[in-house]
């Protein structure tokens, strides 16, 4: 069992992070890690992220355990066809990789080589489905994988996306096939994650799948712009980037508006826990865990915390 | 393409937007063809719908999937829309559906393809 399928197990405070563009030297990746690592049950190798290229999700994985940190391998279906994702994934199990994140991916066109040919072979429900045939010890073609790989999967759907009301029963899909664990997307209408954390409530998803909604720390208004007008699926309302906007210090006010989200996700029932973004390499996911009353991985194993001491 | 597939290609093609996968799903899609979505998804829609519910590819367009849910809760069978729906057989593209849905060729898939209900 992954360390990170150990830790939601035992009901405990699950934080995650990412890694993406920022590793070619080993040391890197070690220093991009360092501050906020002590908080964090695992981080998430990812896969070209919006649609730019860079180190690949296998080898961003094996650079994080190399770090002593546990890794979640993300998929996503934009760049492989189905032999090469499960390639991917029974390396990833060759190597004792067993957090498999499976996405559709954000287009070619969102990326900075658009003219490249999108691939999509499978979405992301299919390649859940097939992740999970790959650890009952079966390829997609039937051929027998012996032997079978433990795998703790995941998923991703977005409650900030339209169809807003269809969201929960995407996510069931997903569950259906094979998720355990689902990273929400980025999502500052409040609101908008509250009614799809209450759906799956009430729907009894919960008792499913793990959630972790997701939160980004910056430091600018522009930056929340850049979000807003570039990063499909995720809008900021046009009050959240003024008021960063309009603050004396644009970093304390983004901030603050993270530690907001951030107490905001984690009050709501349903909830296992945090997707933290920081694009920078910076203190700021150690500083809102401080500033939220999380206390280090290492403490929540010990006491088997459950709840963060309210803001 | 052969004649049936032409004729098929002739009426389905303005009505829908076929795209001759060759493995008709509009049934289960709120008789919308997922072939249209930009990433082709089966299972959609992705988490790249824009606000205004356009494609996060083609925002002039009107997300496939979206039109989909709106059409299915107008069905029957609105629950079909929740199944899961196999990988594409790439193989098919190009022939006719009708042909492969009374061969029952349209059924199937990959041996280690489970669905699982619940």
């Amino acid at each position: 069992m992954s360390r990170l399928e150990d830790a939601l197990a035992s009901g405990r405070l699950v934080l995650t992070a990412e890694l993406g563009a920022v590793a070619n030297e080993l040391d890197a990746v070690a220093r991009y890690v360092e501050p906020m690592a002590p908080y964090l049950d695992a981080i998430n190798a990812t896969d070209n992220t919006s649609a730019h290229a860079h180190a690949s999700p296998l080898a961003l994985a094996l650079a994080l355990r190399a770090c002593g940190e546990e890794p979640v391998l993300q998929l996503v279906c934009r760049d492989r066809n189905r032999l090469a994702l499960q390639s991917e994934i029974v390396g990833a199990a060759l190597h004792g990789i067993e957090n498999i994140c499976c996405l559709t991916g954000d287009d070619v066109t969102a990326g900075d080589e658009p003219e490249a040919r999108r691939v999509f072979d499978l979405d992301s429900p299919q390649l859940l489905a097939t992740a999970r045939g790959l650890s009952e010890g079966r390829y997609l073609s039937g051929r027998p994988l012996e032997p079978a790989p433990h795998l703790f999967l995941g998923a991703v759907e977005n409650p900030g996306a339209p169809p807003y009301e269809q969201r929960v029963a995407r996510a069931w899909k997903k569950v259906r096939a094979g998720a355990r664990f689902l990273q929400l997307q980025l999502c500052f209408e409040p609101e908008r994650l509250e009614r799809f954390v209450a759906e799956t409530v009430r729907t009894g998803l919960d008792e499913r799948v793990w959630l972790l909604p997701s939160v980004v720390i910056v430091r600018s208004a522009s930056a929340l712009r850049f979000i807003d007008e570039k990063v499909p699926g995720i809008s900021v309302p046009a009050a959240t980037i003024e008021r960063v906007e309009r603050a004396t210090d644009q970093q304390e006010e983004a901030f603050e508006i993270a530690c907001d989200l951030a107490a905001h996700a984690l009050a709501l029932p349903g909830v296992a826990g945090l997707h933290l973004i920081s694009f920078r390499r910076d203190a700021g996911i150690a500083a809102l865990c401080r500033r939220l009353g999380i206390p280090t991985r290492k403490e929540r194993e010990a006491s088997g915390n459950r709840h963060p001491v309210p803001v | 393409m052969k004649p049936l597939a032409l004729v098929e290609h002739a009426v389905k093609g303005p009505l829908f937007g076929c795209r001759m996968c060759g493995q008709c799903v509009l049934h289960s899609t709120g008789l919308t063809c997922p072939m249209n979505c930009p990433k082709q998804l089966r299972n959609g829609p992705c988490g790249g719908v824009r606000p205004d519910g356009s494609c996060e590819v083609k925002p002039e367009m009107r997300c496939v999937w979206l039109k989909g849910w709106e059409r299915a809760e107008r069905l029957p069978w609105t629950e079909e829309l929740h199944e899961l729906r196999p990988p594409v057989d790439n193989r098919l593209w190009g022939t006719s559906s009708w042909r492969n849905w009374l061969t029952k060729r349209d059924k199937q898939v990959p041996a280690g393809w489970e669905d699982r209900k619940h």
